[in-house]
């Protein structure tokens, strides 16, 4: 089914109920309406988090083309390049977009406040398209190499995620969700869709800091929030210092990255009323596929059962909605929600319905999951296969050591050896971090070398950029 | 009637209104009230009636299935008929609420 029916049976049955900002969701609706006849062949959005997100998304649906919302922050060059391939359509765009997207052939640029006010009046609405198969969502990947790819999310794909996962408005009124991550991440779409069908009011935060966030949070009441690692570190931090708590919040979710066991830690002790979600997913999967839930958080943290205990570590267990299983070490999915597309490539998606995730990972006995990291980033020495994420951890156990990013580096002997990158919080030596995870991993496990930052190689959305660490070698 | 995923159809007797997220594996007859439903963009007629033993009434945002045709549909609008396929009637499908990780 297409997305916009899930907004529209909240504009039926709780219109009066506030989406975003101060719209109202029959409100949403009807602007969404008027959006979708200027949608052209594609809307596409380059630009900050807004209400003109959920507005886009909905237009697009409605017209029945794609929402293709595209990194404001990549370079010039870069941006023009994916905006030349999603054309033809209409780019709703930050006003400082406007000039760097001149002369793109079959594109309509809008600048936001502009595109606001033309749909201010709204429209009454029309009848959905019905093509479950239709793109609703491109999203293009950064990638670690080559050439961006853009994910194909198809209406199919996310309604099934909806529907298997929230409850038709199962959010009370007073329910609020702080969305800080992008509108170009799979959660930024995830969260606009989940809010509307649960019913819950979506408040935004253009541009995260740690003391924007936690203002927002207190404000605005937040209940539920979504954040990637950087982030929750980050916020601990500020919640530290400034001793301010969040009695609101209930449910804090986190993802999109390796997340160490030492902040969940932290985070669980900071915010003992806070229930805590680690979500595992992919832009593929139309996000979540699996969670570790409020309870095993708790249950792991008060264990003395080590295998219990190492959960905190996990991504918890597959969606009910979703098959898992590991194949030669790897992740793999099924499940409606699962896409596997990308434009202009295909589907990996085998005939059977399994997706190969090229995510490393292991089941424990209870079956919870616990990602290793991307296989393309693991590193052979010798004969043996490293998964960087093991040292990492065990670095990151270390007092001195805040965090830790390991990669391979060619090496005459191995083949490849791990080289890892730390930042330090207190004095320590190169030699003292090797014997450190000598004494707890085996021996080829230990760094050749260990080089001190100041600061690790973060995309905006939490994720370590090895390739960065990698031209540094 | 050809019961395609993301078709929509409305009852012939009451305010029900479904989507369909799962097509049936054969032909078959989508029913609400006892009555089998209507295209999503036609009138509905005058003076039907929910029969008594489909009168259970359909709650919206709920999700009814049927596994032996594999059929799936979502009410979008609730009424006070109930449904069923070919006579049958259609299973709710309960989801267990899963806490928010969005």
């Amino acid at each position: 089914m297409n997305i916009s029916m899930l907004l529209e049976m909240v504009a039926d049955s709780a219109g009066d109920r506030v989406a975003v900002g101060s719209l109202t969701y029959a409100e949403l609706l009807e602007r969404a309406t008027a959006g979708a006849k200027l949608a052209g062949d594609g809307f596409i959005a380059v630009d900050v988090n807004s209400e003109a997100v959920p507005i886009g998304l909905f237009s697009a649906a409605l017209a029945g083309v794609p929402y293709i919302p595209v990194n404001y922050r990549l370079a010039d060059e870069q941006l023009r390049a994916i905006v030349e391939r999603a054309a033809p359509g209409t780019a709703v765009v930050d006003p400082d977009v406007v000039g760097r997207l001149a002369g793109i052939s079959g594109l309509q640029v809008i600048d936001r406040p502009s595109f606001l006010d033309s749909i201010a009046g709204g429209e009454e609405r029309g009848v959905a398209p019905s093509d479950p198969d239709a793109i609703a969502v491109l999203l293009f990947t950064s990638g670690t190499t080559g050439a961006p790819k853009a994910a194909v999310l198809r209406h199919s794909h996310l309604s099934s995620y909806v529907l298997g996962t929230v409850e038709f408005l199962g959010s009370s009124p007073d329910d609020a969700a702080l969305v800080s991550v992008p509108p170009y991440h799979i959660a930024g779409i995830a969260a606009v869709l989940s809010s509307v069908y649960g019913g819950r009011r979506i408040v935004y935060l253009p541009q995260f800091t740690p003391e924007a966030w936690v203002d927002a949070a207190r404000r605005e009441a937040i209940t539920h929030a979504m954040v990637v690692p950087t982030m929750l570190g980050r916020i601990l931090d500020h919640l530290e210092s400034s001793g301010e708590r969040l009695p609101a919040l209930r449910h804090l979710s986190y993802g999109g990255g390796r997340m160490p066991v030492s902040v969940v830690e932290r985070a669980l002790t900071l915010l003992p009323d806070t229930g805590f979600v680690n979500a595992y997913g992919l832009t593929e999967t139309s996000s979540t596929v699996a969670i570790l839930t409020p309870e095993d958080h708790r249950e792991a943290m008060a264990s003395d059962d080590p295998a219990v205990r190492a959960r905190l570590g996990s991504v918890g267990r597959p969606l009910p909605t979703i098959e898992l299983e590991i194949r030669h070490g790897e992740i793999w999915v099924r499940g409606e929600q699962v896409s596997g597309e990308y434009e202009g490539i295909g589907t990996t998606v085998r005939d059977d319905g399994w997706f190969p995730t090229k995510d490393g990972g292991r089941l424990d006995d209870g079956g919870y999951l616990f990602v290793d990291g991307r296989l393309d980033d693991v590193i052979v020495r010798g004969a043996e296969n490293l998964s960087p994420g093991e040292i990492e951890d065990a670095l990151v156990e270390h007092p001195a050591v805040a965090e830790a990013a390991v990669i391979g580096a060619a090496d005459d002997e191995w083949g490849e050896v791990p080289v890892a990158f730390v930042v330090t919080s207190a004095d320590v030596t190169e030699s003292e971090l090797q014997t450190w995870v000598r004494d707890r991993l085996r021996s080829s496990r230990v760094p050749a070398r260990i080089e001190f930052l100041d600061e690790l190689p973060y995309s905006e959305t939490g994720k370590l950029l090895r390739r960065v660490l990698k031209s540094e070698l | 009637m050809e019961l395609k995923a993301g078709s929509r159809w409305r009852s012939a007797v009451c305010d029900t209104e479904v989507v369909v997220v799962r097509a049936p594996s054969g032909a078959a007859s989508l029913e609400c009230g006892g009555q089998p439903m209507i295209a999503h963009d036609a009138e509905r007629p005058e003076g039907g009636q929910v029969a008594d033993a489909f009168s259970g009434g359909t709650q919206m945002g709920k999700r009814f299935a049927d596994p032996e045709t594999g059929i799936e549909v979502l009410a979008t609008k609730g009424g006070a008929g109930s449904l069923s396929l070919d006579g049958q009637p259609l299973a709710l499908k309960d989801a267990k609420p899963l806490p928010s990780s969005d």
